[in-house]
């Protein structure tokens, strides 16, 4: 059992109070807060070691270095990369996949080829895509899904073949919680030797990922929803597709050799690593990797999964209420519209009841447009979170559908 | 604190759930389409106009129930007005729905239902996407117009 009351102990923000009620935070999915050992790892750094990293022979510039590329480390254990020259600091999910479309994408696609994404994926992992489709001539296509919400494996296999030179899919869909059978879709991939890309943002935050097993050939997960700070991210990229694919930003640090005559450009994964990084927040992200890591995962999941079950059981009774994303086996986050009320307002009633779930489209347009619906509303479930929470928004429900039902 | 009592008021239920003048105008001789790419709040007004004054008004399109009864409680009050004075109406909308602490103005009417708006940031263009597409309307531009 996930002793879910010390765990709420360590993140200050629960005890906030919202509109004078006690803060219902249900949107996890959408950023997570942060325990009190993030919040001092980056207050510790700030006020004890920092200075510019990889530069000054200096105690100072020494230490940041060490922190840096010890948080390096601690990603390199927590996703069981074989190298930490595979570990690609980054600022969110968004910019690793950018990445990966332009330095990968300008290298490796033409004219002709194919590239594979579902019609559960988040704005982050289509737009890029298309833009690398429009810069090199290569197609987009998108493997369709069902009603519940999953992914059509049937189509997928059809639409695989000799063109497709990369898979790109979400670990878990942000806006329905589908998890996709990532393994055996990368397996079936590589099998014809096409480049594969896991957007593991929602992936990571419920449980440790091992990217060796999954044996995709990029992972990519933001720092915010794994309980660290916003703006750092990471790539991981495994080191024989990282190491023929051309530095995408160029600057300091990302170099060996510079005059003008041409530049040399620096080993993995530095290469890909311009400017002063973002080195409170690896270190923020390191310390939230320890904070996660110390969890029992059999007890977090069983946590989460418990809270999925007790939110659906209880929804499902609201008069009105549609769950939107039924697929079997999902992670802890239900979508849902109630007739006659739109998701903003429902947003804004239960705001006034301390109650914070998302509402929009959850930047997957094309999912809601599937559905034929403009928005709906979300709330996710983290470790933090407990059934009286669940029974909270069930009540603030009731209170939206006597306003305005 | 603000109730949520203020924002949802009786006029702003009503409306929402009994929208006046909705739907398309057949004979339109002026329309525009509204977006509004946050919420996915989708608009079309269309418009019959007699010399300078708005004859009749419709309008259709899917969003929460504060743009939809702004669209319905606008649509009331700019029927029968002229283009001046339609602009006039919308700037102190506009006042009324930015401005924290200001009065509303008592010309406002029913409109003034919409006041507790200004305390919602977050809400205020789900209230003025139907002022800013009669608007683009009005000014015959045809084209689509988003509040980003």
């Amino acid at each position: 059992m996930l002793d879910v009351a010390k765990i709420r102990a360590e993140f200050p923000i629960l005890a906030r109070k919202i509109r004078n009620r006690p803060l219902v935070y249900l949107d996890s999915a959408a950023s997570a807060q942060r325990p009190r050992a993030v919040i001092e790892a980056i207050s510790g750094y700030y006020e004890q070691h920092h200075s510019n990293v990889h530069r000054g022979v200096h105690t100072l510039s020494q230490e940041a270095t060490e922190l840096f590329e010890g948080a390096r480390e601690k990603v390199r254990r927590f996703l069981n990369a074989a190298t930490h020259r595979e570990i690609v600091f980054v600022r969110g999910t968004t910019e690793a996949i950018n990445l990966v479309a332009q330095s990968w994408g300008s290298s490796q696609l033409g004219p002709g080829d194919e590239v594979l994404i579902t019609w559960l994926e988040h704005h982050a992992n289509i737009v890029p895509w298309q833009q690398a489709c429009a810069r090199t001539g290569a197609t987009l296509r998108v493997i369709p899904i069902d009603r519940r919400g999953v992914v059509d494996q049937q189509a997928f296999r059809e639409m695989l073949g000799p063109r497709t030179r990369m898979l790109a899919i979400s670990h878990v869909s942000n806006a329905l919680g589908t998890v996709l059978p990532v393994r055996e879709m990368v397996a079936a991939a590589r099998e014809l030797g096409v480049t594969t890309l896991v957007d593991g943002a929602q992936g990571v935050p419920h449980g440790p990922v091992d990217v060796q097993d999954l044996g995709c050939d990029f992972y990519c997960f933001s720092g915010h929803k794994l309980y660290g700070p916003t703006g750092i991210g990471v790539l991981y990229a495994r080191e024989a597709v990282l190491e023929h694919m051309p530095p995408w930003q160029g600057g300091g640090d990302m170099i060996l050799n510079v005059s003008f005559e041409g530049t040399t450009y620096n080993e993995l994964p530095y290469r890909f690593e311009a400017g002063t990084p973002n080195i409170a927040g690896a270190v923020g992200l390191g310390a939230a990797i320890d904070w996660f890591c110390a969890l029992d995962h059999h007890a977090v999941a069983a946590h989460e999964a418990m809270l999925l079950a007790h939110a659906t059981e209880r929804l499902q009774q609201v008069p009105g209420l549609t769950l939107v994303g039924t697929a079997p086996g999902k992670a802890s986050v239900v979508s849902f519209t109630i007739d006659g009320i739109h998701p903003h307002d429902l947003g804004t009633i239960l705001d006034g009841e301390g109650v914070a779930i998302r509402t929009g489209h959850h930047c997957a347009m094309p999912v809601m447009k599937f559905f034929d619906l403009p928005a709906t509303a979300r709330a996710s479930f983290a470790v933090y979170n407990t059934t009286a929470e669940v029974d909270a928004l069930i009540d603030a429900l009731g209170v939206a559908r006597e306003m305005l039902g | 604190m603000m109730e949520l009592r203020d924002l949802y008021r009786d006029v702003i239920v009503d409306h929402n759930r009994n929208p006046r003048n909705a739907g398309r105008l057949e004979q339109a001789d002026h329309e525009a389409h509204g977006d509004n790419p946050l919420c996915g709040d989708q608009l079309d007004i269309t418009l019959q106009m007699e010399g300078d004054v708005i004859h009749d008004i419709r309008h259709q399109g899917r969003g929460c129930a504060i743009s939809t009864a702004s669209a319905s409680l606008m649509s009331e009050a700019v029927k029968g007005k002229s283009r001046q004075e339609v602009e006039n109406l919308f700037e102190q909308v506009h006042a009324m729905l930015t401005q924290a602490n200001g009065p509303v103005p008592t010309e406002l009417g029913k409109l003034a239902a919409l006041a507790g708006v200004r305390e919602f940031p977050a809400r205020v263009k789900c209230a003025s996407l139907c002022w800013h597409t009669l608007n683009a309307a009005l000014a015959g531009q045809g084209r689509t117009i988003s509040t980003e």
